[in-house]
């Protein structure tokens, strides 16, 4: 063989089986890849059902369930909402912390996720700083398993909330989902994709629906090869020139927790990707301003932008409660797992 | 029992040229006679085995392998580990030196050779480059070449400084030891646990560049330019890249002492193999992309690559059960590597049998001067594995020899069942 010859792809077709977890508990939500648009529309659906139901009537739905909240990473905003969705459907739900539970102690998750079920846990909220935890912990506690961040991975019902506020402003009125029903929409999310799981989980969601989506920031945060994560994802370094485009446009933090060594000029990062008040009505006067949270006044975006009228910010920590009673009624109702139990008599 | 007479066999001995019908005689650990089948007389008490409609050929040699002891013995022991060895038809095996403590010294070196570890083939230590393999202070190569060492290496914890590298290929030369480097530049692979590339994008997790691997070859290939009248044997660990492989194609060329090995994982998985955070598809180097994957294949074919080698690195169950970034690298290799190498080198890409053999057993043993091994002429070492080339079987990790299970390749097909394994005379493993 000579060495042209090498570049033709070599077929190999190893037998199916494997170690993965697949297929998961229907009730499990780890990536928003997993959702079909009929899932999503479902999940949103009973969203704006559930918000509008009598509290009373609606503490009943899931009165004295056991939602656990496993948190390995600080948060404010997707813990509580998670809390406040679990308790408003009347789950009882009990938090662990790294910093306050064995998990000091050196317990790994596979030993926490068991304890937690056998407390009697029928589903776990789980927020981890190592991409793809939620895999591991769903595998070995065969439990429904919510997704609430995963390292830099995923943060699956981020994208859900943000699609109900892209959604009630772009398209109001919409009951069930196509591929076509953001049709024409451009979403730029700019800053710290690298690291965001945020973006990533928005990044495969939004074009499903038929948006385009662009991507925005300097090299070291914003990798050529983003692009390839999916269809319908693109990558514009000039902030002015996405902005011109959307409709909508998702502000990012800056992950200092984990640049690990990329080195950035904050005042020159600011000079070309902050969201500014000037910079927001010369190129996009009518979009909507979204933001994760934490947002960082000053850094990503002014204050006068993250309090002005085109913000929706808050808007979307509303719509986090609403999404989330969905997303773990979802879980508490889906059915058992489809595999073998593993991990001892519990 | 002294003699084995193996009769009816096809005996490929890609070193002495042979493919032919031959019947052998081991004695005294030896290999005592070879002729025409029938030709030998049957001795007296000798076992016989049939080895009618099987290949006899010489027993393979691994010269990367993690046998994780003195230290890690719930991992794997010598024991377990030769004995998964011998049920892969290997032979030799050279262990790797990052155990606990790490063996940079003639006593660590002969307590591994010792017969209370219970080999049931030969192995043969690699020593660490330097003290503590901490990157500072070489050690005493002539020592550890007379306690039994046949290379050295800091392995997982390559030596980036220039001037050590150098001194390190000098005083190596000096004593005729192979320095292996395991090349990764790991300035440039902090916190990073797979292939940077859109799999590791997408999965969100931290990317090891190829740079990172074929700048370090690049690096010790300078090295090895400046230290050509000096003869040293720079030998690369584990190729992984298509970049790495082309310089090492371009050293060869240049005529220096510049030798490679592959590993099965780096011929036949690419990183989406790691699937949604498959600890058993985590090892280092990681699985690179489809073009790198290829570039491994096509080199194999085209004679670049030296030597077919597992980097065995067996780790307990519970340290693979873990968040992927928090999960050990490396997989264990001993058992699959004929199979797979037959079943996707020879049956699938045509490579001859002999070619196969040869990376697996004449060359390592050439690359690491391993005298009387990787051959069977008379007066050589009775090593021979002996096996079914035309048997196809599936691999089941929980049947394993060795005391762990971390691979990739549970439920993949094999061509090839290893029916015996002689290490030194002695039947070490008799297969199914």
């Amino acid at each position: 063989m000579n060495p042209t010859e090498a570049s033709t792809r070599r077929q190999i077709h190893p037998p199916s089986v494997t170690a993965s977890p697949f297929p998961y508990h229907a009730g499990s939500l780890l990536s928003a890849d997993d959702l079909t648009l009929d899932d999503v529309s479902r999940i949103l659906t009973r969203a704006t059902a559930l918000e509008n139901m009598d509290p009373l009537v609606r503490a009943r739905m899931l009165a004295k369930r056991r939602v656990a909240l496993l948190f390995y990473e600080a948060s404010t905003r997707t813990r509580t909402s998670f809390e406040l969705a679990a308790k408003g459907l009347g789950a009882d739900t009990t938090l662990v912390s790294s910093l306050s539970s064995s998990i000091e102690k050196g317990e790994t998750l596979k030993d926490t996720g068991l304890t937690l079920r056998a407390l009697g846990a029928e589903a776990i909220i789980l927020r981890h700083n190592s991409s793809g935890a939620p895999w591991l912990l769903e595998s070995e506690t065969r439990l429904p398993v919510l997704n609430a961040g995963d390292g830099m991975h995923e943060h699956p019902t981020q994208a859900l909330l943000d699609l109900r506020t892209i959604l009630a402003h772009l398209k109001r009125g919409t009951k069930t989902l196509t591929a076509r029903t953001l049709a024409g929409f451009t979403i730029t999310i700019a800053g710290d994709i690298l690291h965001s799981r945020v973006a990533r989980s928005n990044m495969l969601l939004l074009p499903r629906l038929g948006a385009r989506v662009l991507l925005c920031g300097p090299k070291e945060l914003l990798p050529e090869l983003a692009a390839t994560a999916g269809p319908g994802i693109f990558i514009e370094r000039d902030f002015d020139t996405a902005l011109r485009q959307s409709q909508a446009v998702m502000m990012l933090r800056i992950q200092a927790e984990r640049l690990a060594g990329v080195q950035l000029d904050l005042e020159e990062y600011k000079a070309n990707y902050q969201l500014t008040g000037q910079r927001l009505a010369a190129h996009a006067p009518a979009a909507l301003v979204m933001h994760p949270g934490p947002i960082i006044r000053g850094l990503e975006l002014t204050a006068g932008v993250a309090d002005g009228p085109q913000s929706v910010i808050l808007e979307q920590v509303r719509n986090g409660v609403a999404v989330r009673m969905a997303v773990v009624e979802r879980a508490l109702t889906a059915g058992t797992h489809p595999g073998p139990i593993k991990g001892g008599r519990a | 029992m002294t003699a084995i007479h193996i009769r009816g066999g096809r005996l490929i001995d890609p070193a002495a040229g042979v493919d032919a019908l031959k019947d052998i005689l081991l004695k005294d650990g030896r290999v005592a006679e070879i002729a025409t089948p029938g030709k030998i007389k049957q001795a007296n008490g000798a076992e016989v085995l049939n080895a009618k409609g099987l290949i006899v050929a010489p027993g393979l040699i691994d010269i990367h392998v993690h046998l994780r002891e003195p230290g890690q013995g719930y991992k794997e022991t010598i024991a377990s580990g030769t004995a998964a060895a011998a049920a892969g038809g290997f032979t030799a095996v050279a262990a790797m030196p990052n155990t606990v403590p790490v063996n940079d010294s003639p006593e660590i070196t002969r307590w591994m050779q010792a017969p209370e570890r219970g080999a049931s083939i030969r192995v043969f230590p690699i020593a660490a480059a330097t003290r503590g393999s901490k990157g500072d202070a070489l050690n005493d190569y002539a020592a550890l070449k007379s306690a039994g060492a046949v290379a050295v290496t800091d392995d997982g914890r390559p030596i980036l400084k220039d001037n050590i590298m150098r001194e390190t290929l000098t005083a190596a030369a000096r004593v005729g030891l192979t320095v292996i480097q395991h090349a990764e530049d790991t300035r440039l692979t902090q916190g990073a646990s797979m292939n940077a590339g859109p799999t590791a994008f997408k999965l969100g997790l931290r990317g090891m560049p190829a740079e990172a691997e074929s700048g370090m070859v690049l690096r010790d290939i300078r090295l090895v330019t400046e230290l050509r009248d000096a003869r040293a044997h720079l030998h690369v660990a584990h190729t992984s890249t298509a970049a790495a492989l082309a310089a090492v194609r371009q050293a060869r060329r240049n005529g220096l002492r510049v030798t490679c090995e592959v590993a099965p994982h780096h011929f036949l998985l690419t990183e989406e193999h790691v699937g949604l955070y498959n600890t058993n598809a985590k090892m280092n180097p990681p699985l690179r992309s489809a073009s790198d994957r290829d570039a491994m294949i096509a080199a194999i074919l085209d004679g670049v690559v030296d030597a077919i080698a597992t980097d065995h690195a067996p780790h307990a169950v519970h340290e693979k059960e873990v968040e992927f970034e928090n999960a050990p690298n490396g997989i264990t290799g001993l058992e699959t590597a004929l199979g797979l190498s037959l079943r996707w080198l020879h049956k699938e890409w045509k490579l001859p049998l002999g070619r196969v053999l040869s990376l697996l057993s004449a060359q390592p043993a050439a690359l690491l001067g391993l005298k009387g091994r990787g051959t069977l002429t008379v007066g050589s070492f009775a090593d021979v594995v002996i096996f079914d080339p035309k048997a196809e079987w599936t691999y089941n990790a929980r049947h394993t020899q060795s005391k762990s299970r971390n691979t990739p390749f549970d439920g993949w097909t094999m061509q090839g069942k290893v029916r015996w394994t002689i290490s030194e005379g002695k039947i070490a493993y008799t297969g199914a």
